[in-house]
C-alpha cells in the first residue's frame, strides 16, 4: 500500500524476539513479541486488549493462541487510573486490621424477595461477617428490583454496625445495561451512604469498568469486582487469555476487590499459579517466576493493591489452609459455608469468624509453616467455646473436592 | 447433631458489641498476648497502645497512650505500656497496634485489656 510508506512501519512492528518450546507439550511453542508504546493509547486498557486480543486470535494459520502474560511498562501503568482506594485505604475505612477480611454471598441468587434478602445479609452481619455480597446474577430483576434491594440492604448494615460495634458493608451490584443505568444505581448507593459497591468486570466490559473505578475514587466509594466470564476465556490450556492477565487488565482498570479462586474449593486454579496471580493483584512489584507461571518482572509503580477474593465451596474446615495460602490481605468469602449452617446465618458467621481469629492467632505466635497441619487441632480447641463453630464442624466434616485442575502450569507435567 | 441455639446478641446488650480482630475469641491469656506482642516485633512493627471508653469503641481514633513505641522491640517494655495505660484507665478497652510504615497501614490491631462491657 502506497500509504505505508508515508508512515515509519519499521517502528510501529511488533517484534516476535524470542520463540520457546513449551515444556510437556510436542505441539506448542510461547513466542514473546514486543510492541513501542505509541501504539496504545494511555490509560486505556479498551485499546490495549483490542490491539493484543484481537484478530490475530482468529487468524486461519493458527490452531490455537493463548495470551499467557503480558508485561506493562511502569510508564503505561502510571497513566492508569488503577484501583479506586487499595488495599490499606480500605483496611482504614473498615478498620479491619491483623487478619484476611470475611464475607459471604447471599443464596440463593434468585428469587428472594428485597426484604427477605436484607434480612440474610442482615443476619450474616450481626453473627460477625465483615461483608456480604450480591451474586453476580442480581442485577435487578422482577422479583427484586435494584433500589428496593439496595435500601432493605443498607438498613440490614446500619442495624448489623450498630448491634456488633463494627463496620460492615455489602457489595451492591451496580452492573447494568447500560453505563447510564449503571451510574444511576451507582448514585444511589452513595445516596444511601454505601461503602462499597461491585461490578462484573468481563460481562459489563472494560469500558464501563474503568469509568465506574474512576467514578469510585472521586465518590469514596470502595468497589468489588466479579469476574463472570473469565473461564471461557482463561481456562483452555491453549487458546484464550490467561487470568493472570485478566488480573492485570482489571488491576489498570480498577476495582479494590478481585476474584482469584481458592486453590481449596470447588472451583478451578492450580496451587502455584494462583500464588503468582494473587502476587500479581497485591505486589507493587514482582519478579519473574515461571514456577508460579509469571513470565516477566511487573512493576506497578504506585499503582494501590487489589484484595483478592477467595469464594466457592469453602468452609470452616479450609480456614486454616485459607489463612496459609492467602495470609491477611485476602477476603475470604464463605456462602454455603455461612448459609448452610443449620443454627442459621448468625451461627454459620460466627463459626467462621471464630475459626478465622483462632487460625490467625495460632499463626502469630507457631508461625505459618505448618498451620495447615496444626489446622485441626485450632478449631477443635476454638470450638470448645464457640458451639457455632462445634456445629459448623459436625456439619462440613466430610465435603472434599478432589477433581484434577484442566489447567495445570506446563511445568507440572515434566 | 447438638440442639439448635438462638444466637444471642441484642442491642440492648452492651456485650455484644465486638471490637475487631480477636473479639470473637475468649480473652488472650497473658502467655497469648505476650506471643502476639513478640509477634509485632518480629514483623518489624512499631508497637504502640491506645485506649477508649467502651461505648465510644465504634470511633476510628480511640486516645492515643503517649507516642507510639517507634523501634521498640523489647516485649517486656510494651507489656509494661499496655499494663500501665489499664491501670490508669481500668474501664476502657485497651487495644495494642503494630504500625507498619512499608504497608504505611496497621499491620495489626487487638484489644488486649477488656474493659467492663458486661452489665
Amino acid at each position: 500500500m502506497w500509504t505505508d510508506l508515508l508512515t515509519d512501519l519499521d517502528y510501529y512492528k511488533g517484534r516476535a524476539y524470542a520463540i520457546e518450546d513449551v515444556p510437556g507439550d510436542d505441539e506448542c511453542y510461547y513466542a514473546f513479541v514486543a510492541y513501542p508504546i505509541d501504539l496504545f493509547e494511555e490509560g486505556s486498557v479498551v485499546n490495549v486488549f483490542t490491539s493484543l486480543v484481537g484478530n490475530v486470535f482468529g487468524f486461519k494459520a493458527l490452531r490455537a493462541l493463548r495470551l499467557e502474560d503480558v508485561r506493562f511498562p511502569v510508564a503505561y501503568v502510571m497513566t492508569c487510573n488503577g484501583p479506586p482506594h487499595g488495599i490499606q485505604v480500605e483496611r482504614d475505612k473498615f478498620n479491619k486490621y491483623g487478619r484476611a477480611l470475611l464475607g459471604c454471598t447471599i443464596k440463593p441468587k434468585l428469587g428472594l424477595s428485597a426484604k427477605n434478602y436484607g434480612r440474610a445479609v442482615y443476619e450474616c452481619l450481626r453473627g460477625g461477617l465483615d461483608l456480604t455480597k450480591d451474586d453476580e446474577n442480581i442485577n435487578s430483576q422482577p422479583f427484586m428490583r435494584w433500589r428496593n434491594r439496595f435500601e432493605f440492604v443498607m438498613n440490614a448494615i446500619h442495624k448489623a454496625e450498630r448491634e456488633t460495634g463494627e463496620r460492615k458493608g455489602h457489595y451492591l451490584n451496580v452492573t447494568a445495561p447500560t453505563p447510564e443505568e449503571m451510574y444511576k444505581r451507582a448514585e444511589f448507593a452513595k445516596e444511601l451512604g454505601a461503602p462499597i459497591i461491585m461490578h462484573d468486570y468481563l460481562t459489563g466490559g472494560f469500558c464501563a469498568n474503568t469509568g465506574l473505578a474512576q467514578w469510585c475514587r472521586d465518590n469514596g466509594i470502595l468497589l468489588h469486582i466479579h469476574r463472570a466470564m473469565h473461564a471461557v476465556l482463561d481456562r483452555h490450556p491453549r487458546h484464550g487469555i490467561h487470568f493472570r492477565v485478566l488480573a492485570k487488565a482489571l488491576r489498570l482498570s480498577g476495582g479494590d476487590h478481585l476474584h482469584s479462586g481458592t486453590v481449596v474449593g470447588k472451583l478451578e486454579g492450580d496451587r502455584e499459579a494462583t500464588l503468582g496471580w494473587i502476587d500479581i493483584m497485591r505486589d507493587s512489584y514482582i519478579k519473574e517466576d515461571r514456577t508460579r507461571g509469571i513470565f516477566f518482572d511487573q512493576d506497578w509503580g504506585s499503582m494501590p493493591g487489589i484484595f483478592p477474593v477467595a469464594s466457592g465451596g469453602i468452609h470452616v474446615w479450609h480456614m486454616p489452609a485459607l489463612v496459609s495460602i492467602f495470609g491477611d490481605d485476602a477476603c475470604l468469602q464463605f456462602g454455603g459455608g455461612t448459609l448452610g449452617h443449620p443454627w442459621g446465618n448468625a451461627a454459620g458467621a460466627a463459626a467462621n469468624r471464630v475459626a478465622l481469629e483462632a487460625c490467625v492467632e495460632d499463626r502469630n505466635r507457631n508461625g505459618a509453616e505448618g498451620l495447615e497441619k496444626r489446622g485441626g487441632d485450632v478449631l477443635r480447641a476454638a470450638a470448645k467455646s464457640s458451639p457455632e463453630l462445634a456445629a459448623a464442624m459436625e456439619t462440613w466434616k466430610e465435603i472434599k473436592f478432589e477433581f484434577d485442575t484442566v489447567d495445570k502450569l506446563d511445568v507440572a507435567h515434566r | 447433631m447438638s440442639e439448635m441455639q438462638d444466637y444471642a446478641s441484642r442491642l440492648s446488650d452492651p456485650a455484644s458489641r465486638k471490637f475487631e480482630t480477636f473479639s470473637y475469641l475468649p480473652e488472650l491469656s497473658e502467655d497469648a498476648i505476650r506471643a502476639q506482642v513478640q509477634y509485632i516485633c518480629d514483623k518489624g512493627w512499631n508497637p504502640a497502645v491506645e485506649h477508649v471508653e467502651p461505648e465510644n469503641a465504634f470511633d476510628h481514633y480511640w486516645y492515643m497512650w503517649k507516642l507510639p513505641m517507634f523501634g521498640e522491640t523489647d516485649v517486656n517494655r510494651i507489656l509494661d505500656e499496655a499494663e500501665a495505660c489499664h491501670k490508669a484507665n481500668p474501664k476502657h478497652h485497651v487495644r495494642l497496634i503494630g504500625y507498619d510504615n512499608y504497608a504505611q497501614s496497621q499491620g495489626t490491631a487487638m484489644v488486649i485489656y477488656r474493659g467492663p462491657i458486661k452489665v
